[in-house]
């Protein structure tokens, strides 16, 4: 294959969703089937291209391919913008993993979403969705990067507000979109630190001027920290995490789609593409955001009982776990990380929707409106009745649980592994450490939990267990086949060994040295090595903790030999604040929503009653004034005297001239002698 | 005395009394008299200048003209002079002022 054909490949796959958005949003009611098959089409197209793409790269099985192209976007002299694509390997698997989950989402939503009111509206805006987020896998410079960015922002709003009759959707939409605009701001800055320094948008003259030194420094670590704002913000950390766990007012499937698998996966993706950039203080800070954040959203889901804000802190401590990666300089395995947990947390949204589907078709069955269907106090053994959606789900969960044979223990492991060589090198940043491990323990125990809470154990709610039944087709299939993609041997071939991550993944996916002049950097080798050394160590570590989270679950909820209420008593104000999700929403609404509105008052006060009121109505009051004088100058001086004038002043003329016509000839043969004499009296003269 | 000039006085002043008396007279016939004597100081013009003047003949065909457009003129001025006095009873021209309105 040769590179023309990689980049051809990549514009159809980045514009067929475009496409089909613009038909189905103009179209879409007018179809059969509401055109679901548009959507469905173009994204299956674009899964078969980027199989396509992948398996030539398995093919060519080169680590440092690597094709640019672009063209010029905005050229004045001065100031050039180019814009343009970068397919290498790390594109590759992102345009596969993006494809194959947006098309899993679409098959999943046709029987999700039957019958709903707005489903060709929903199919439209997958497809925007789809676009812009291969726009940013694509991109090779950060405006449009930036661009796709907000598009994926834009394309998130509209589907989590799908339900927007329930105000709890909309807000929530409002939400994500207002806290991602916060990072936004800071990815904005960042870009216009490095513009003005480098003078280019494109990653490879960012990276070189960094080689060069061009930009360097304090500047550098703040333009690398302000990009990583936006990341923090698209990929929900700590303190902008808020906005996941509310975006699951959403459509499931929108949740695996977005807000588990790809989109929330962008602000890793871009920190990964970027990484090359970071100085060893922006590493830093990027490392304890990352970490602080994986910990401390586990310790939020462990308590949470709806299903999907369960998953949901799981995603935010999963990406936690990711952007440790990248601050630890295990970049690499932070998109190891991103490309096996797109799968598995796919697969267990799907799952959760697949309950909630039955738990809601059971409840409508019984006109129950009253209970909650993604509550997990009123589930509890579905596992016979859901065959399916049990053994995906559990596949899934052991690996996000870290538990080898599964594709999550090989990521994990890497980033552990990671985490623990930067902690060895750096005693000082132990911390991390902590963190790291302490979220896998928490991970292991609330999966768990979640799987003994919804299907083992006797039903909650006994009238309802006969009424569920497991989900049709086109909703298993997804299941199944994201949970095949949750065993290890996908990520390692040609190499079969359960414990070690070596394979296509990591022969094809090198890292790349940092670029930044600082004796504090590590090469891409370095690190590679002390992962290797902390191997065995981290494994064994990660084994511990995640046998140690699943054996409590199953002391706590399956065996009941301890009580989770009892413990929830004794840990009192602990259960209490991880319940409530620390109180964030509620202090950021006194201490910072509530502000702003109130200043948003007083500048509104000005504006309307002081500067509207006076300022600009006084200008029309005197503008009005000086209209009427001129009005009146208008009217009386001109109209009045000078054209009114001179008809008058005709009219007494001809008046005047009246009386000369007397109707005597004698008196007018007197003027024409009068007038011959005049005549020759001039002529004379 | 016979030179142009004396002529030319008579001639004047016959044209002179004639527009007098177009101006002046009340009487539609009077003021056919003063045409006829403006005519005929005409007349005496052109014969004036055929004498002395150098017009020769053309001034004595131009004068058997006059003569013949005075009768002419005569005939059609008192018939209307006759209507007039038909329509108003007078041949006051005072009287006759229908073009005013």
């Amino acid at each position: 294959m040769t590179e023309n054909i990689f980049i051809d490949y990549s514009l159809l796959i980045l514009f067929l969703p475009l496409v089909s958005f613009l038909i189905l949003v103009f179209t879409g009611k007018r179809l059969p089937r509401q055109g679901d098959w548009v959507g469905i089409g173009a994204i299956l197209t674009t899964l078969a291209l980027s199989i396509s793409m992948f398996v030539s790269m398995l093919i060519e099985y080169e680590p440092g391919f690597s094709h640019e192209a672009s063209f010029s976007w905005i050229n004045l002299s001065a100031f050039q913008v180019d814009l343009g694509f970068l397919v290498d390997n790390i594109t590759i698997i992102m345009l596969l993993v993006v494809s194959l989950i947006s098309s899993m989402t679409h098959i999943f939503s046709t029987k999700y979403l039957e019958g709903d009111i707005r489903y060709s509206r929903y199919y439209a805006y997958l497809g925007l969705f789809t676009f812009s987020m291969n726009g940013i896998v694509l991109a090779n410079n950060l405006i449009s990067l930036y661009m796709f960015w907000e598009l994926v922002g834009v394309s998130s709003y509209l589907l989590i507000q799908h339900w927007f009759e329930k105000d709890s959707a909309a807000d929530a939409a409002k939400k994500a979109f207002l806290t991602n605009r916060v990072g936004d701001i800071g990815f904005f800055i960042g870009i216009m630190l490095i513009f003005s320094t480098v003078g280019a948008f494109t990653y490879s003259d960012i990276f070189a001027g960094v080689a060069d030194g061009t930009i360097g420094g304090t500047i550098l670590t703040f333009a690398g920290i302000g990009l990583f704002l936006g990341a923090m913000g698209k990929s929900s950390q700590f303190p902008l995490h808020i906005w996941l766990p509310d975006a699951m007012e959403g459509p499931t499937p929108v949740s695996a789609l977005m807000h588990a698998a790809t989109m929330v996966a962008a602000g890793v993706y871009m920190s990964v593409r970027i990484f090359p950039l970071f100085t060893p203080d922006a590493l830093t800070v990027v490392a304890y955001v990352g970490g602080f954040t994986a910990l401390f959203a586990a310790s939020i889901a462990i308590t949470q009982n709806d299903i999907k804000k369960v998953l949901a802190y799981s995603t935010v401590s999963q990406l936690g776990y990711m952007i440790l990666a990248v601050g630890t300089g295990a970049y690499i395995a932070g998109f190891f990380h991103l490309v096996t947990h797109a799968m598995f947390k796919a697969c267990l949204f799907y799952c959760s929707g697949s309950v909630i589907h039955a738990m809601h078709h059971a409840l409508h069955k019984k006109h129950d409106h009253e209970t909650d269907p993604q509550d997990m106090r009123n589930m509890g053994g579905f596992k016979d009745k859901m065959p399916v959606t049990y053994a995906t789900m559990l596949i899934a969960t052991l690996a996000i649980s870290g538990v080898p044979l599964f594709s999550g223990f090989l990521s994990k492991d890497a980033v552990l592994a990671g985490t623990l060589s930067f902690v060895i090198h750096h005693p000082e940043h132990f911390f991390l450490a902590i963190c790291g491990f302490g979220a896998a323990l928490i991970t292991a125990f609330y999966m768990f939990r979640l799987i003994f809470m919804t299907f083992h154990g006797s039903p909650t709610k006994k009238e309802l267990i006969d009424d569920i039944h497991e989900s049709p087709k086109a909703m298993t299939y997804p299941l199944i086949l994201l949970a095949t993609l949750s065993f290890f041997i996908f990520y390692t071939l040609p190499s079969v060994n359960p414990i070690s991550d070596h394979g296509w993944f990591k022969d094809l996916v090198v890292p790349q040295d940092s670029f930044v002049q600082d004796s504090a950097i590590l090469s891409a080798h370095e690190i590679e090595e002390g992962m290797h050394h902390a191997h065995y160590l981290a494994m064994a570590l990660s084994l511990l903790v995640a046998g140690l989270g699943i054996g409590l679950s199953w002391m706590m909820y399956y065996r009941k030999i301890l009580s989770a209420d009892e413990w929830a008593k004794k840990t009192g104000p602990m259960y209490n604040l991880s319940l409530n999700k620390y109180y964030f929403d509620e202090n950021y609404q006194k201490y910072l929503i509530q502000p702003v509105l109130k200043l948003a008052d007083k500048v509104a006060y000005i504006d309307w009653d002081l500067y509207d009121k006076y300022f600009i109505n006084g200008f029309g009051r005197v503008t009005d004034w000086i209209s009427r004088i001129t009005g009146r100058l208008d009217y009386e001086g001109i109209d009045q005297t000078l054209v009114d004038g001179v008809g008058r002043s005709a009219g007494k003329m001809g008046s005047g001239l009246k009386q000369i016509q007397t109707g005597k000839l004698q008196n007018y043969l007197l003027f024409v002698l009068a007038g011959v004499i005049v005549i020759l009296v001039f002529q004379t003269i | 005395m016979h030179s142009l000039e004396s002529y030319l006085y008579v001639s004047a002043i016959l044209f002179a009394l004639g527009l007098y008396a177009v101006v002046t007279r009340r009487n539609g016939i009077a003021v056919l008299m003063g045409v006829e004597l403006i005519l005929n100081s005409a007349n005496l013009n052109f014969l004036a200048f055929a004498r002395f003047g150098g017009v020769n003949l053309a001034g004595h065909i131009f004068a058997l003209f006059v003569i013949i457009m005075a009768a002419a003129e005569a005939a059609v001025a008192l018939a209307i002079v006759i209507n007039i006095y038909k329509n108003y009873q007078s041949i006051n021209v005072d009287e006759i002022s229908a073009l005013r309105q």
